[in-house]
Order: C-alpha cells, then sequence, then structure tokens
C-alpha cells in the first residue's frame, strides 16, 4: 500500500489508464493531432471525426442528443455559460434568478456578477439535512424569474438534490433549469430524456478523465437559447468558440463510457467502502456526519469531530489525504459555507473532513484509515481544553468566548 | 500548509501540556479564543514565591501553528518573573517558529494568553 492513502476523489480524479491511452492517441504527428474545425483535409476530418464519437459517449451516460453537448474547458466555464448565458439572453423577459446558498462558487461567483449587472437573486438556505425544501423553492418564484440553478450532488457533503422534482416546477412555470453536475456524473443515475433539466454541467476530472476539459448540455426541445461568453470563430454553433481540445475532448468521451458501463457496479463497491469506513468512525464519541444519510453519493463521508480543529487533525492525518472545512485550510479563513448553510455551529464546521472515496479506493487503504483515526483523534482531544471541558460537564454553548 | 520543523516538532511532540489547579492561589490561568473562530488557548503558569514562573501547562483546540505556538510558549514562559514574561512580543514566536503570514494569529493569541495568565495570577494576589 502507497502512503499518503488519497480519500481526495471529490477534489479531482486520477485518469483512468483506458482513458489516458486514448488521450495519448491525439498528440504526436503519428497521431490525431488535427483540428476538427480544418475542413480542407483528412486531419481536420479525423479529429472532428473523434470530438463526434465522444459528443455522443457523453451523451449517452445521460440519455441526451450528441447534439445537445456543448464542449467547454471545465465545469465552471459551463456554469459561468449557462447562468450568465440565460440571464442575457432572457433578460427582457425577466432579471430574477433562484439558487442555493450551498451551490458551488462557480454558480455562486456567477449570480454575485449577475447582481452587479442589476440582477435579482434569491439564495436558498437548505435544510438541516441539506436538502431543498421544494415548497420554499416554489414560495420563492416569481412573474419575472427566468433561471433556477441547484446542483445535483453537492461537492462537500455529497447530498443529491431531487432535480427531476425541482425541473417539473420549473418547467411547469416555463423558467429555465440548469442544474451543475459535476460531481454527479457516473455516479448517480441521469436521464435527460424524463428530466426536466434545460442546462447541465458537466467536468472531466471528476470522473476519470483529464482537468481542463468540461461540457454543457443545452437542451434543444424546448430550445433554451444562450447568449455565448466567449467570442471567436463560432465554434460549437457559436455557444463556445475556441479551438477543440481533442485529446481532451477524447478523454472526457471515453471516461463517460466507462462511467455509463460500470458505474452500477462501481457505485456498490465504493459504497461498502464508505460505509465500513463511516460505521467505524461512529464508534467514537461525539461525532456528527454532516448532510442527509440517505440522499447522498456513494463515495463521500463528511464528518465532524467535535472538540477537534480540522486542520490539526489534516496534520495528524498526513498519511491520508483529506480535506476539511476548516477555516484553517481555506484561503479566506472563513469556516465552510456549506456547512454553515445546514446549520452547522462555526465548531462544527471549523471539526468536519471529507473523506471521498473512488475507483482505486481499495479494502486494505481503508482499513488502514480506520486503524489510524482513533489515537489521533484522542491525542488531539487530549490536547484540547474543549474536550476536557465537555468532560467536565460545561456547557460550551453558555461559556462567554473573548472572540477575536 | 508547509510548515517549518520547529511546528511540527511542537505539534508532533507538544511540551508540557495539562491542567493545574485553577483554584490554587500560586496559578494563574488565561483562557483565550473562541470556538468559533477555531482556536481557544487556555495556558496556566505556577508563580513561586520569588514571583518566577517555575511550571506552566497549556491545551489549545486549534490549527497545527496553534497547538505549537502555546507549546513554545510555556518553554519561554518558564524560569521568567511575570514582568519578564509579560513583556513576550508574538513576533518573538511568530519569528521563532517562522509561521507564515497567515498563521501569524496564532503567535498574537499567545500573546493574549501570557497576558491574561498573569492578569489572572495578579488578581488573585491583590
Amino acid at each position: 500500500m502507497k502512503l499518503p492513502i488519497y480519500f481526495d476523489y471529490a477534489a479531482t480524479t486520477p485518469v483512468d489508464p483506458r482513458v489516458a491511452t486514448k488521450m495519448m492517441e491525439c498528440l504526436t504527428t503519428t497521431g490525431n493531432f488535427g483540428n476538427p474545425a480544418s475542413r480542407s483535409h483528412e486531419f481536420g476530418w479525423h479529429a472532428e471525426k473523434a470530438v463526434e464519437v465522444a459528443r455522443k459517449q457523453v451523451a449517452e451516460l445521460i440519455n441526451a442528443d450528441p447534439k445537445e453537448i456543448v464542449w467547454t474547458s471545465g465545469a465552471t466555464e459551463s456554469d459561468n455559460l449557462a447562468i450568465k448565458g440565460v440571464a442575457h439572453f432572457y433578460k427582457k423577459k425577466g432579471r430574477h434568478i433562484i439558487t442555493c446558498k450551498t451551490e458551488h462558487k462557480a454558480v455562486l461567483d456567477s449570480c454575485r456578477q449577475l447582481e452587479r449587472e442589476g440582477y435579482e437573486v434569491t439564495y436558498l438556505t437548505p435544510e438541516a439535512n441539506g436538502l431543498i425544501d421544494l415548497k420554499k423553492l416554489e414560495a420563492e418564484i416569481r412573474d419575472d424569474t427566468v433561471l433556477i440553478s441547484i446542483m445535483h450532488v453537492n461537492n462537500e457533503t455529497g447530498v443529491i438534490q431531487d432535480i427531476s422534482a425541482i425541473g417539473e416546477m420549473a418547467r411547469a412555470k416555463k423558467i429555465v433549469f440548469h442544474v451543475d453536475a459535476a460531481q454527479s456524473a457516473g455516479k448517480v443515475a441521469i436521464d435527460l430524456a424524463s428530466m426536466k433539466v434545460d442546462l447541465m454541467s458537466f467536468s472531466a476530472h471528476k470522473i476519470y478523465g483529464p482537468k481542463g476539459c468540461g461540457a454543457l448540455y443545452v437542451r434543444r426541445k424546448p430550445r433554451v437559447r444562450l447568449e455565448a461568453q466567449m467570442h471567436g470563430g463560432g465554434h460549437e454553433r457559436g455557444m463556445r468558440s475556441g479551438t477543440l481540445a481533442v485529446h481532451q475532448i477524447v478523454g472526457m468521451g471515453e471516461a463517460f463510457r466507462i462511467a455509463r458501463e460500470e458505474m452500477v457496479e462501481e457505485n456498490q463497491r465504493i459504497q461498502q467502502l464508505r460505509n465500513r469506513l463511516e460505521q467505524s468512525l461512529m464508534q467514537l464519541e461525539e461525532v456528527y456526519i454532516n448532510g442527509d444519510l440517505e440522499h447522498r453519493v456513494a463515495g463521500i463521508l463528511n464528518i465532524s469531530f467535535n472538540f477537534i480543529e480540522g486542520e490539526s487533525l489534516l496534520m495528524a492525518l498526513k498519511d491520508l489525504a483529506v480535506s476539511s472545512g476548516s477555516a484553517c485550510t481555506s484561503a479566506s479563513l472563513e469556516p465552510s459555507y456549506v456547512l454553515r448553510a445546514l446549520g452547522r455551529s462555526d465548531e462544527l464546521a471549523h471539526s468536519s473532513i471529507r473523506f471521498a472515496l473512488g475507483r482505486f479506493t481499495t479494502a486494505e487503504e481503508v482499513e488502514h484509515a480506520i486503524h489510524l483515526i482513533p489515537d489521533k483523534i484522542e491525542k488531539l482531544r487530549e490536547l484540547s481544553p474543549l474536550w476536557e471541558m465537555y468532560q467536565d460537564g460545561v456547557d460550551l454553548s453558555k461559556v462567554q468566548w473573548a472572540a477575536h | 500548509m508547509a510548515y517549518s520543523e520547529k511546528v511540527l516538532d511542537h505539534y508532533e511532540n507538544p511540551r508540557n501540556v495539562g491542567v493545574l489547579d485553577k483554584n490554587d492561589d500560586s496559578v494563574g490561568t488565561g483562557m483565550v479564543g473562541a470556538p468559533a473562530c477555531g482556536d481557544v488557548m487556555r495556558l496556566q503558569i505556577k508563580v513561586n514565591d520569588d514571583g518566577v514562573i517555575e511550571e506552566a501547562r497549556f491545551k489549545t483546540y486549534g490549527c497545527g501553528s496553534a497547538i505549537a505556538s502555546s507549546s513554545l510558549l510555556t518553554e519561554m514562559v518558564k524560569g521568567k518573573t511575570l514582568d519578564e514574561a509579560g513583556t513576550i512580543k508574538n513576533s518573538d514566536i511568530a519569528e521563532e517558529l517562522a509561521l507564515p503570514p497567515v498563521k501569524v494569529h496564532c503567535s498574537v493569541l499567545a500573546e493574549d494568553a501570557v497576558k491574561a495568565a498573569i492578569d489572572d495570577y495578579k488578581s488573585k494576589h491583590k
């Protein structure tokens, strides 16, 4: 077993070797290196063909038409294109957008930008389990609401939103519905023939494809219109100009093909490992799982170890590559905004660790983590004045702290 | 976060962890920070009849540099008079541990902790 162990598959994934092989075939003189926009020779035709195969592979995972797939540089660009593109195109119809506080920053910051341009944005607060109350969402819909943007799976907690139900609501009111599916593709079944989603963002590197590549699904029936955010050669039917990165796109296609063929089996295996880890850690005192236990993807376990600060725990767990909601691990020195939106106290947000398991996680690695963690927790709690006070029966919420 | 060897050493082998009897007249206790901010530091000093700190104990909830700062602090105050200990500056701790700029507040907290402990001791001996 190699140390450190990678438990951060929600941040990124290694490229599957099968994907890497396909990508390498698109680079050098003997490979498929042409520009798919070159119409005058074979190099271009071959490249275009490879891109169209990949487009079909992506579409097949989500049961969409390949013509509905627009290549981008990643889910962040897809989110920007979807949100700003729709808002700008439909601005005469209305200037109100609904999203949720636990969205990815690519969605939240795109919405903030639109606010600066004069749009109004409602940021829904999710329930304590991370799920959106559909009645509260419905109550925020106005006559001038043009867009609802809700992520499918949350990157920190793994909570799965009911996008089918939200889609029904949005369609009934003729509001465009965008879903950030960066964390759900290949993990949760997506059927865009039945789900009333108008726009969906995808990333390659979250599902064993390369970084720097993504896609935006843009529904054709009923047709959704976008204002392009990137201007140039009119690629991707004018929605996203720029020479297509053939090797990246081919890699993303292959990654989506593998996901379609293997996801059911893979998710079962990962869920068993996650459950083993979770059940073992839940034996410890004062630990809390963040996010709904049922509506959650297989690979993610977000757990707070009360009375221990997350960054110090990361230091103790240096053989495990995990991430924390602690302020000390963020550039902003603020604890996780996602956990705070769930109503978690700052203490529990500071104390949170996200384990994200994936395709290459083994039972041996999980057992190593299970063996390692309890000792480290005990050691850090021995150092913690809060743990001592808790043991002495002090109610920490009643203590007058000197906040700084 | 890439920490210095000294931070890692104090984090891995914290000095003087523990508790002194806070009701003992010779003990001063300083607790600073707040759980919501992600760090709480408790420093205790035991002062002998000559006004010299002969023992120090800490417990800290916080990141690695907060733990290291308080561990180092217990070593620094030992053997100092109250007046000498009162002159410890956060920059002394930050420099000794080579704290990165975003972690300087941990050393500020340590300076606050020693001042609070001295104040507590003095309030018992008015």
